[in-house]
C-alpha cells in the first residue's frame, strides 16, 4: 500500500495501460464480430469503385449515399505506437484502427443504400482524416474519421 | 423540384443540357466541452466516438445544403461529380468541404 502512495503517477499510468489493453481488446473484438456479421448481410449489394458499364440497364433513380465513422485508439495501443516512433517499422496497432473505421463506414453507406432499395453502388470514394485533440500534433494520432461515399443506382424493374 | 446529387460524371437516365460550373460548400465546426470530455474518456478504451460521428455528419449535411443553395441560385437542378474533403484547421476544429459541378438536366 505504501508503494502506491509513494508513486501515485506510476500506478495511475499502469492502471490506464491495463484498462486500455483490457477494454480496448474487448471493444475491438466485439466491433469486428459485428462488422463480419453485417458484411455477410450486405453481400447481395455490390460496391464498385468504377463508374463505367453500369448504365446499360434502365435506371429509375440515382442517389448520393455516404457513411461516416470516427474511431479512437486505446491507451495501450497509443503507447505501442509512440514506442514504434522511436524504433521505426510497421505500426501494427494502427492497422486495425483504420481497417475497422473503413469497413464500418462502408457498411453504414450500404445500410443507407439498402434502405433506398439500391441495386448497386458505383464510384465508391474513401476519405480519411485525423481529427480530435491530437489532430495537429504530427507524431500522435488519436482518432480517425473515415467517410465512404458513392452513387447508389436503383434499376427499373423490367 | 428536388436537387439530384451524384458523384459520377452524369445523372444516369438523364441528359445534361447545360454546365453551370463549380459549386462548393464548407463548414468549420468545433465540438463543445461536454462532448470533448466524453471523447477524452473514450480515448482511453478506444472504439467509436459517437458524438464526433454525429457532429461531422451534421456539419457535412450543412455544407451540402450550402452547396445546393448556390446551385439553385445558378438555376441548376443537379450536382454531379461531388467530392468530400476534410481538414483540421485548428486544434479541436475541423473543416468539412464539399464541391461539385452544377448542371441542368432533362
Amino acid at each position: 500500500m505504501d508503494i502506491i502512495l509513494q508513486y501515485p503517477d506510476l500506478f495511475i499510468f499502469l492502471f490506464l495501460v491495463c484498462l486500455g489493453y483490457g477494454a480496448g481488446t474487448w471493444v475491438e473484438k466485439r466491433h469486428y464480430a459485428s462488422i463480419k456479421a453485417r458484411e455477410e448481410q450486405f453481400l447481395n449489394l455490390p460496391v464498385v469503385t468504377g463508374s463505367k458499364g453500369f448504365f446499360d440497364r434502365p435506371i429509375e433513380k440515382s442517389v448520393l449515399v455516404s457513411g461516416n465513422v470516427v474511431v479512437s485508439i486505446d491507451y495501450f495501443k497509443r503507447l505501442l505506437a509512440i514506442l514504434r516512433n522511436i524504433f521505426g517499422g510497421p505500426v501494427k496497432s494502427y492497422e486495425s484502427l483504420v481497417d475497422r473505421a473503413r469497413r464500418e463506414a462502408i457498411l453504414r453507406m450500404k445500410d443507407t443504400a439498402s434502405q433506398l432499395g439500391a441495386d448497386i453502388i458505383v464510384n465508391l470514394r474513401l476519405e480519411t482524416a485525423a481529427i480530435g485533440q491530437n489532430a495537429n500534433r504530427k507524431r500522435q494520432i488519436g482518432s480517425v474519421e473515415v467517410i465512404a461515399y458513392g452513387t447508389a443506382l436503383i434499376y427499373r424493374d423490367t | 423540384m428536388r436537387m439530384i446529387f451524384t458523384n459520377i460524371e452524369s445523372v444516369p437516365g438523364k441528359t445534361v443540357v447545360e454546365h453551370m460550373g463549380l459549386v462548393q460548400g464548407s463548414t468549420v465546426r468545433a465540438k463543445h466541452v461536454g462532448r470533448d470530455f466524453m471523447a477524452s474518456l473514450k480515448n482511453l478504451v478506444g472504439g467509436e466516438l459517437k458524438g464526433y460521428t454525429e457532429l461531422l455528419q451534421d456539419s457535412r449535411e450543412e455544407a451540402m445544403n450550402r452547396m445546393a443553395e448556390q446551385a439553385q441560385k445558378m438555376g441548376a437542378n443537379a450536382i454531379v461529380n461531388i467530392r468530400f474533403a476534410t481538414s483540421s484547421v485548428a486544434q479541436g476544429a475541423a473543416e468539412l468541404f464539399v464541391y461539385g459541378t452544377a448542371v441542368r438536366i432533362e
